[in-house]
């Protein structure tokens, strides 16, 4: 354990806790990891070889291509629909409901004015609406202007992002000095001009964190596409992926479509996965500052 | 000035937040039938949700729930996050991105792996059990489906908390705890009297966020519904009770009753939780 006497001038028993701490960690991260090991071998195998073998090695025949275009031909390609349809509807949310964000946090940043406090505190207190308030209003609201059955009708309500208001209202507070800002305007730039061109920048790490927090939140949301979208070629893919299990799971009805299932649900987590660990380095910046000011 | 940056989220916020708001409260002081038509009934939806056995039973469901899953995951997740903190870890990195990673995986996905994984016929679990001629255990009775359920809100949301703790970890000025390592506080006792007070606000905020969401449960016993509709009724969860009722039973006007007694509920245990740190604050 050369990372623990080092980090520690007292000698051997910091060195046993360090041990234990990582001991620690390692059954953490085992548990963590292991369910999406399981994924990964199950995508690989027949719906014999899922029933077969032991879930934890590889069974032949190696199938994993073959269950990827099983998904990919499934219901005359509806997977991929699902996957534009969810891709169309997390990446609009996220884009504009982290411009909003970001427009409406610099305000109350930024600006004083009448009624700001009282206005950022219902902004803020409306983080604990639950959602399942909203939703029948909204199923409601969306089939009488007819965008009940149109993408329409999930990305609007996430363009409500409070949480995001209040992140980059801190955000923007830490951020960008007020002299600069003042300077803008020495200058004769237009508050707009100022908010593109110099505040934005400086905003970037929470714009970074409020945009995955809410991609994620939209990509991975099931109750409201659940309620709000009625068409099978409208789903998202957590939608999909819940009807397809419910033909696979069914009591009485059961269809054989284990592989399928199991693949598709891989190939749903590929694309935020990614996402992640490209812009992890940035994001926690803005959640830095989040977490402590209160 | 400020009102053209504001306009965008007010606008939303009225259409998307505070008109659904009203549209609820209104829509739950009716009552619809198909003779007669719609009714303003008051208070009865209310007086009828006080006394609904489905109801409570949901609640006391999640009740249980969350008084076991809640510090156990919260407390996961502040460990973790200590650890990270400290120094001691010999890869932080892959241990920060591998227990943040079931937060980038959807519910549903969540929900159907462990449900596989919790499976008689090729669940690893019953295969080990099996191989060791053991009866192999069974996730989803009326006995055991809640903490089976809690497992799985464990894995998905423990380092999500973390990392939001950490964060906060982070963000404390080490000026703070130097002193006291040079006058050889262990990392236990500074992690105890220093660290964990400075981040209280961040431990405040997922405990809430916590709870909320514990009250809103619902994806993943909906999706155990499917192959166990004996042990997961259609008001296990409140939430799911509100979805039945409106879109199984068509009871738009119960359901939005029920829905804001839930929120309710909801707010009046955050409140509480509130309280008591407050006065806890004042005590110390």
């Amino acid at each position: 354990m050369t990372t623990a006497t080092r980090t520690s001038p007292r000698g051997r028993a910091p060195s046993r806790n360090a041990v234990f701490a990582n001991g620690i960690m390692v059954a953490g991260f085992l548990y963590f990891i292991l369910p999406l090991v399981w994924l990964i071998l199950a995508s690989t195998k027949t719906e014999a070889g899922l029933f077969d073998s032991f879930g934890y090695w590889f069974a032949a025949p190696f199938n994993l291509l073959q269950n990827i275009s099983d998904v990919f031909a499934r219901d005359h390609g509806v997977y991929l629909t699902w996957t534009r349809n969810t891709a169309i509807y997390a990446l609009s949310a996220a884009v504009l409901s982290t411009v909003i964000a970001a427009l409406a946090g610099y305000a109350f940043a930024v600006y004083d004015f009448r009624g700001r406090n009282a206005v950022f505190a219902i902004v803020v207190g409306s983080v604990f609406v639950p959602g399942s308030v909203v939703a029948v209003p909204l199923f409601m609201m969306m089939s009488n202007f007819g965008l009940s059955d149109t993408l329409l009708a999930v990305i609007l309500p996430a363009l409500v992002n409070p949480f995001g208001v209040y992140l980059m209202k801190v955000y923007a507070e830490h951020a960008i000095p007020r002299e600069l800002i003042d300077a803008g305007r020495v200058d004769g730039a237009s508050e707009l001009r100022i908010f593109a061109s110099i505040a934005f920048r400086l905003l970037a790490p929470g714009l970074v964190t409020v945009f995955l927090l809410s991609f994620v939140g939209a990509w991975n949301n099931y109750f409201l596409p659940l309620l709000l979208l009625g068409k099978s070629d409208l789903f998202t893919l957590s939608v999909g992926l819940a009807y397809w299990n419910s033909l696979a799971t069914q009591p009485g009805s059961a269809q054989f479509l284990y592989a399928l299932v199991v693949t598709a649900s891989l190939m749903a987590i590929i694309p935020v996965t990614i996402a992640f660990f490209i812009v992890q380095r940035y994001w926690e910046g803005g959640l830095t500052v989040g977490g402590v000011k209160e | 000035m400020p009102y053209l940056f504001l306009s965008p989220f007010l606008v939303s916020f009225l259409a998307f937040v505070v008109y659904p708001l009203i549209y609820a409260a209104n829509l739950s002081t009716t009552r619809t039938r198909i003779i007669g038509g719609t009714t303003f009934v008051g208070i009865d939806n209310y007086l009828r949700a006080l006394s609904d056995d489905n109801f409570w039973t949901g609640v006391r469901n999640m009740v249980a729930f969350g008084i076991v899953q809640v510090p156990i995951m919260l407390g996961a997740a502040l460990g973790a996050a200590l650890l990270l903190d400290s120094g001691i870890l010999k890869r932080p990195t892959v241990f920060r991105l591998v227990f943040f990673l079931p937060f980038a995986v959807p519910s549903v996905v969540a929900a159907l792996v462990w449900g596989y994984l919790y499976g008689q016929s090729f669940g690893p679990i019953a295969q080990i059990a099996r191989f060791l001629s053991l009866d192999p255990p069974l996730f989803i009775t009326p006995a055991t489906v809640i903490p089976s359920l809690a497992n799985i809100t464990t894995w998905q949301w423990t380092g999500y908390n973390m990392v939001i703790m950490y964060a906060a970890l982070k963000a404390i000025p080490t000026e703070l705890y130097e002193a006291a390592r040079v006058d050889g506080a262990s990392g236990l006792r500074i992690a105890w009297h220093i660290k964990i007070p400075a981040i209280a606000p961040a431990i405040m905020l997922t405990l809430v966020f916590s709870i909320i969401g514990t009250f809103q449960l619902f994806n993943e016993p909906n999706l155990f519904r499917i192959t166990s509709p004996t042990v997961v009724g259609t008001n296990f969860t409140p939430n799911m009770y509100v979805y039945n009722l409106a879109f199984g039973n068509q009871q738009f006007d119960y359901s939005a009753a029920i829905a804001f007694t839930l929120a309710v509920v909801t707010a009046l245990l955050v409140a509480l939780v509130l309280g008591f740190n407050a006065w806890r604050r004042r005590r110390a």
